[in-house]
């Protein structure tokens, strides 16, 4: 797969490296020679560890993405950010609530933002994050909440944000706050922990625990399966 | 992006689409599965596996890349680590920071203990972050524990330790509702009724979701609550090696900065083993689906240290892995694709096997196909379709975006929309079946103040597990370690630390005739190209 015409010309923070042109960044950085221990995690675009920064040669658009969900190109500059200082509150998620207040206690720079649309361009999921943003300066948690849900934290807005703000964090409260106290309550899973805590399925899974194996079988290769 | 041979493919998987979908595949019997196992599934590869020379499993078989971490010298042995130089102190060491060993570092602290978690890449890099499709627990009306109890038994192949599997799925409507109260968002309906789906083997509909970010919605949540309770996290530091005192019990972990290589000591009343998978050694050659850091480190410290492993030799590949395109080869396509009405068609547009046959048996099935001659090619190899366009088709347009969103985002990377076209798979390493071997409180059999929690456990899930029941393990398990931990630490009295056991299992490989410069554990796999 590695032939010569099939190899491209990368720039590892400005040294250059040729690279099979099938690789992602990720797997570029290692065919050059990196042994990575910042800036890679999951390596399948779940975790948000490989926040990259690059620039093709000749394009001055500065272009942020995950190392490992993107294929390279010719004339790639690329630069990671393993690490970005976003600024994190802490607080007991039992004790707050889910009212406009709250935003302005924990994250006041939201009402910073100056509206310059960077953090969209910048999000590595195509989220609209300034829009979960400005649902979260009027306390509309649970769009907020949806709107960021498939955030990976990799941090590119926040490191092209002029206000300094830290959008993956507010996405998470939103979230945290719509889970446990706007989204309505599960009827059948306080009843089901109840039962349990009364003791209601002891006698049943003793039963089955002490059942023969062959009994075990029959019943498993015989039981209904709900459509 | 497909190449002309899979676009011809494609025309035999459309033109049979509306047949396959007016009829539901037929579910294997009992003694086809077993069949097809013994034929198709890698473990029962005999060329994969090598046996155990020293320690408390000698005789039994093992992958032969764990194998080799077994038989290698501590990292330590010739080091001089001075064990008086205490860096941390504290009652409960968690190493480890995914979902089991964030979970248990929640509980330790709420039980008053002072926890240190300690993690060789981020906390949340872990496994738990990856897993999309769900999670299981037996909480709706026509649902009980105990039915969940049988399929995750017979799933499992009647291996599970009862007194595991019970605390499971007993304990599974609690971890669905501590989530929930930590404010997890569980996919629900406007009644706030669970909207819940089947997985591979499963009878009842209890896998619950959020979205087909599962995981990452549950360990993005944790790793918060870690952080708002300011619980110390030591991070880029792994645990290279167990400390005990006179009395053999565990009391602490040496640990090393994986940037400085910095030796540090680690002095604890209790241990919690939460150190996850083991993907990334790549058994018999194949791709895997977990994190960078997935290579079985707390198994090799336990067992160095005494601790027995249970079903070491069963490993999950799960079903559907990414077979093409190849920069996301070995990648996850979640169960819950198939959960969603997606069905498993080969080269030729034949439905051959149910798609919701457990996992082992479903990727065996696959494998059979590919070798068959009935997959299509693929330029690392073969694999079969996933038909996904059917979704759509059942539930309406709109249902791939709303509840499969990573899926469809990874594949349009690479230009190949899921909502139109099938997608190709083929068989992925998942999952660790086996492990540390613990009682139904987590401790280990053999050593003193030493837990485990989550996928460095074996023997919660038998030989093979059900989706939705590791997310479930590792709080259940993770949970009850950190409570069961704080509570041991309150009346331990910690001797002399040693590292004696180092220098003994060096001895044992000599007299079995091992003579290694191999030293484990490996912390990171070796992909730099001048490294492999």
């Amino acid at each position: 797969m590695s032939n010569e015409k099939n190899m491209v010309n990368i720039y590892l923070y400005g040294k250059q490296y040729k690279v099979p042109g099938d690789l992602t960044i990720m797997t570029a950085m290692e065919y050059a020679g990196y042994t990575l221990k910042r800036g890679c995690g999951c390596r399948h675009g779940f975790c948000g560890a490989c926040a990259t920064i690059y620039r093709i040669k000749g394009d001055n658009e500065l272009k942020t993405c995950l190392a490992c969900q993107t294929q390279v190109q010719e004339g790639m500059y690329i630069a990671s950010i393993p690490f970005f200082p976003t600024d994190k509150r802490t607080y007991d998620i039992g004790e707050i609530k889910p009212t406009e207040q709250i935003m302005m206690e924990l994250y006041p720079e939201i009402y910073s933002c100056i509206g310059c649309n960077a953090c969209t361009k910048a999000c590595t999921q195509s989220l609209n994050v300034m829009q979960y943003i400005a649902y979260a300066q009027r306390g509309e948690f649970e769009k907020c909440a949806e709107e960021s849900f498939d955030c990976v934290s990799c941090g590119c807005c926040s490191v092209r944000c002029p206000a300094g703000i830290s959008h993956p964090m507010v996405g998470l409260l939103a979230r945290r706050l719509t889970g446990k106290y706007i989204a309505p309550e599960t009827e059948h899973l306080k009843n089901r922990v109840e039962e349990i805590n009364k003791g209601e399925f002891d006698s049943l899974i003793e039963q089955v625990m002490q059942k023969p194996i062959t009994e075990m079988k029959e019943l498993y290769n015989t039981r209904d399966i709900e459509k | 992006m497909f190449t002309p041979e899979m676009l011809e493919s494609v025309a035999k998987v459309e033109a049979t689409r509306k047949e396959r979908m007016a009829t539901e595949p037929r579910r294997m019997t009992a003694e086809e599965k077993d069949e097809l196992l013994k034929k198709f599934h890698p473990d029962y590869r005999a060329e994969g596996f090598a046996t155990i020379q020293i320690g408390p499993n000698k005789g039994e078989k093992v992958p032969l890349e764990l194998g080799n971490l077994l038989h290698s010298n501590s990292r330590l042995l010739g080091e001089k680590i001075d064990l008086d130089k205490v860096d941390y102190d504290v009652d409960v060491l968690v190493i480890g920071g995914g979902g089991a060993g964030s979970s248990a570092a929640i509980e330790a602290d709420n039980a008053g203990a002072n926890v240190m978690i300690v993690t060789k890449l981020r906390i949340g890099d872990a496994n738990t972050m990856m897993a999309e499709g769900g999670i299981q627990a037996a909480d709706k009306e026509n649902d009980s524990p105990v039915q969940h109890y049988l399929d995750a038994f017979g799933g499992g192949h009647f291996a599970a330790r009862p007194e595991l599997l019970r605390r499971l799925v007993m304990e599974a409507p609690d971890a669905i509702k501590w989530l929930n109260d930590l404010g997890v968002m569980f996919d629900k309906d406007a009644d706030g009724r669970m909207v819940t789906t089947h997985g591979g083997g499963t009878s009842r509909k209890r896998m619950h979701a959020c979205k087909d970010y599962s995981g990452a919605e549950i360990m993005r949540t944790l790793r918060d609550e870690v952080i708002n309770r300011k619980i110390p996290v030591v991070e880029f530091t792994s645990a290279v090696e167990l400390i005990k005192d006179e009395n053999g019990r565990v009391a602490g972990a040496v640990l090393q900065n994986m940037e400085t290589d910095e030796y540090l000591v680690a002095r604890a009343k209790t241990v919690i083993i939460a150190t996850g998978g083991a993907g990334r050694l790549h058994y018999q050659g194949f791709p895997t689906s977990n994190h960078y850091g997935a290579t079985a480190d707390g198994l090799i410290l336990g067992y160095r240290a005494g601790a027995p492993l249970l079903y070491q030799d069963t490993i999950q590949y799960h079903p559907t892995g990414v077979a093409y395109p190849s920069q996301i080869f070995g990648a996850l396509v979640t169960e819950k694709v198939r959960s969603i009405g997606a069905m498993l068609v080969n080269k030729d547009g034949v439905a051959y096997a149910h798609p919701l046959e457990t996992r082992d048996v479903s990727a065996s099935a696959i494998i059979r196909e590919c070798a068959e001659g009935r997959g299509v090619e693929t330029p690392l190899g073969s694999g079969v379709w996933l038909d996904t366009p059917m979704i759509e088709i059942l539930h309406g347009e709109g249902t791939i975006e709303k509840r499969i969103p990573a899926m469809m985002r990874m594949y349009l990377n690479y230009g190949i929309d899921m909502r139109k076209v099938p997608i190709l798979v083929y068989p992925t390493l998942h999952y660790q079946n086996g492990g540390l071997e613990i009682g139904g409180e987590g401790f280990t059999k053999t050593i003193d103040n030493l837990l485990v929690a989550g996928e460095a456990v074996g023997g919660i899930h038998g030989r093979n597990r059900l989706m939705g029941n590791s997310l479930l393990d590792i709080i259940v398990f993770g949970r009850n370690a950190g409570k069961a931990a704080a509570a041991k630490a309150k009346v331990v009295k910690l001797g002399k630390m040693n590292l004696d056991h180092i220098e003994a299992y060096a001895k044992e490989l000599k007299a079995a005739g091992i003579e290694t410069n191999d030293v484990s554990p490996l912390l990171l796999p070796k992909y730099a190209r001048k490294e492999r």
